[in-house]
């Protein structure tokens, strides 16, 4: 099937520097032959993308209004309003340092090498507007966020942001990423890629907190350099489909990476979550936290890989991911996978889904905490093991608040099958 | 949490030949107790006697079924509370506090945080628990940093004890059980746990069902009535000097009693003399 609208045509009529342009139009007619991803393929198993007609979006062209979101304070901030990148400002200090944060221009043609994992990161490739660069150069210590916050308001447009985080050497960053919209009906595919370079280190976080008729089909990779670390880290919260795919490559040896997110589905949401841990190099350690908990007829999907390669000797790589089930039509799938080619690794994969602990709810009971405020205490302390792994500090009481007015919603319902007597 | 207006409510737990089952499983075969505000009670047994169950069965433990007899609390204007028909919580708020021997952790919840929701669901100021809780905190020697740690994780034995006696505290019951309060326990914290219970039954007419398989938990814990508990019925009531016979005899002489007991007997046609 081919969507008439995003056509190699289309891709090629989106202004920018011409290395750009090209890879617009060579993503765009490797798309027209790339057919749609269907449920019959294990990365998408278990997801609604049958369902996905993309004939029913337009390519955004034009900015609309401007996101809420609470913001912490922090050294630059980027905002997008339907795909579009609006006002950046960078703060004269860190402007100072050398930091870049503005769209691809003509001279980064070595930044088109990206890997497009997936359909939907293709036709990211041939739709973004203006790709945003966060680059830091070597040595430098940027204080304080880079912040880029998003907002959808066009009902029936499709966009396509794309991020690339280029911390160079030995320097440190944060960024904090904001999704946000309106209550239309859009479809919104972001690419992150990250690149740490040698004993860098990077804090991400993404907050998607979008309307609930939103598609959102995102992907994020990240190369993580010799002695670097990658603390990489969502909450996910909003969307009709939202799905993550996240492929973490430690490719230089002592890298770390550390993969923490949260995510909560109510009403007729579906979370899908994809994730791959890749040790390439030796020394290497990767750790993995998701939690989730789903709601009414909410469902979440999460599957993970560790592969470690036949060179990656003294591995550590870890892997868990537990859900709340919330309600009798909620529904959580969790698969963990390792696929080991060499001996000298430590790995570990656990994964539970189930209700709210039972001893834990009768443990409050007996102290006079009601069923409904015992479920809550519970269910918002499930969740603090993620919080206080996240990194951008100052953006976690925001997140918190939010989720707790997502677990504020939380009705009577049975646990572990029984009721109190 | 007892009214506590007009001095300290005097009130008894009655449980009247109280029968449970758990898992398909007879546990408690008629049991018969009275607590009164004020008295330390002793409910003591072998493994598997089904002590551990009259604590969660009195406290409404979801699993443990109530098949016939009562649990009642009755104050001193003669009205009274069917338990059985109340939720765990609702029963806190009727005055009812356990402590249970392995206390579960809840990751993510505070001590003061629980305490507050409790507080306010009856009504009281939340915004006097955290002075409370820190003047508790002193009474039992609880490291004040310690508070800030989710409820029972990371904790030794002795700081979840110590834990418990902080919100037995705060909540001020009527009625407290306790289950083997003296397990994994070190001297210092037993001591210190026991002090602050005994001070309770003085001061807020608190009555306590201690439950426990040694004596040993009565040499600070002075219980005024001690009970044997065996397969499911007190086989014995006695004042102090019954723990001081079983730190002699162990439960052998009530084991014995019932192998020797008529239910025996109904084996049918079988040939034995």
């Amino acid at each position: 099937m081919i969507e008439t609208q995003f056509t190699p045509d289309a891709a090629g009529a989106i202004p920018g520097p011409d290395w750009l342009a090209r890879r617009r139009v060579a993503a765009a007619e490797q798309l027209a032959a790339s057919p749609m991803p269907s449920v019959e393929e294990e990365v998408w198993r278990y997801t609604p993308i049958g369902q996905l007609d993309l004939s029913r979006y337009q390519l955004a062209h034009d900015g609309g209004g401007t996101s809420k979101a609470s913001v912490p304070e922090h050294s630059a901030m980027a905002e997008t309003s339907n795909g579009r990148l609006g006002g950046v400002e960078v703060s004269a200090e860190v402007a100072a340092q050398g930091v870049e944060v503005r769209p691809l221009g003509e001279g980064d043609a070595e930044l088109a090498a990206s890997v497009d994992v997936d359909r939907f990161a293709l036709m990211n490739a041939a739709f973004s507007f203006e790709p945003l660069l966060v680059r830091v150069p070597p040595g430098v210590s940027v204080e304080g966020p880079i912040v880029v916050r998003h907002w959808l308001d066009a009902d029936g447009g499709a966009v396509f942001p794309r991020l690339i985080v280029d911390a160079g050497a030995d320097s440190s960053v944060e960024v904090l990423e904001l999704y946000g919209s309106a209550d239309v009906s859009a479809f919104i595919s972001p690419v992150i890629e990250i690149r740490v370079a040698a004993a860098a280190r990077v804090g991400y976080l993404a907050v998607q907190d979008l309307g609930p008729k939103v598609w959102h089909i995102g992907s994020q990779v990240s190369h993580i350099g010799a002695q670097a670390h990658l603390r990489s880290s969502s909450a996910a919260l909003g969307g009709e489909y939202a799905r993550t795919r996240l492929d973490t490559h430690l490719s230089g040896r002592g890298a770390t990476g550390d993969l923490i997110s949260l995510y909560f589905g109510d009403g007729e949401q579906t979370l899908d979550f994809r994730t791959f841990q890749d040790h390439a190099a030796p020394d290497t350690t990767s750790t993995l936290l998701f939690k989730g908990a789903v709601d009414d007829s909410s469902r979440s999907v999460y599957t993970g890989l560790i592969r470690v390669r036949p060179d990656a000797r003294g591995t550590n790589a870890y892997q868990t991911n537990r859900n709340i089930k919330l309600s009798e039509d909620a529904w959580a799938e969790s698969v963990p996978n390792l696929e080991i080619e060499n001996n000298e690794v430590h790995c570990s994969h656990a994964s539970a889904v189930g209700p709210i602990n039972s001893d834990q709810l009768f443990y409050l009971e007996s102290r006079g905490v009601p069923t409904e405020t015992a479920e809550r205490l519970i269910v918002a302390g499930f969740f603090d093991e993620v919080l206080d792994q996240f990194p951008v500090l100052d953006a976690v009481p925001a997140v918190r608040d939010r989720l707790q007015s997502k677990i504020e919603g939380l009705g009577h319902r049975g646990v572990d099958g029984e009721t109190g007597s | 949490m007892g009214e506590q207006q007009g001095g300290p409510a005097r009130s008894e737990l009655v449980v009247e030949d109280l029968h449970v089952q758990v898992g398909g499983q007879m546990v408690l075969n008629g049991v018969d107790l009275r607590v009164a505000s004020g008295e330390v009670h002793a409910v003591m047994g072998p493994n598997g006697s089904g002590k551990s169950t009259l604590a969660y069965a009195i406290m409404g433990r979801p699993g443990y079924e109530v098949t016939a007899g009562s649990i009642t609390l009755v104050d001193d204007d003669s009205s009274s509370v069917d338990l059985v028909a109340l939720s765990p919580w609702e029963r806190a708020h009727a005055g009812l506090f356990s402590t249970q021997q392995y206390p579960t952790e809840v990751p993510g919840v505070g001590l003061e945080n629980m305490l507050e929701e409790a507080v306010a669901a009856i009504g009281g100021d939340r915004s006097a628990v955290e002075a409370q809780v820190a003047a508790e905190a002193e009474l039992v020697d609880f490291d004040p940093d310690l508070l800030y740690r989710s409820l029972n994780v990371d904790l030794s034995g002795g700081e979840m004890k110590r834990s418990e006696a902080v919100q037995l505290g705060v909540l001020r019951p009527r009625i407290a059980i306790l289950d083997e309060l003296d397990s994994g326990l070190d001297v210092d914290a037993l001591a210190a746990v026991s002090r602050r219970i005994e001070q309770a039954t003085h001061e807020d007419n608190l009555g306590v069902l201690a439950i426990t398989h040694f004596s040993r938990l009565l040499t600070v814990l002075h219980a005024d009535v001690v009970h044997i508990l065996i397969d499911g019925v007190i086989q014995e009531t006695g004042g102090p000097e019954l723990a001081a016979q079983l730190e002699e005899t162990g439960y052998d002489p009530w084991i014995d009693t019932r192998a020797e007991s008529p239910v025996e007997i109904h084996l049918g046609g079988d040939p034995w003399p």
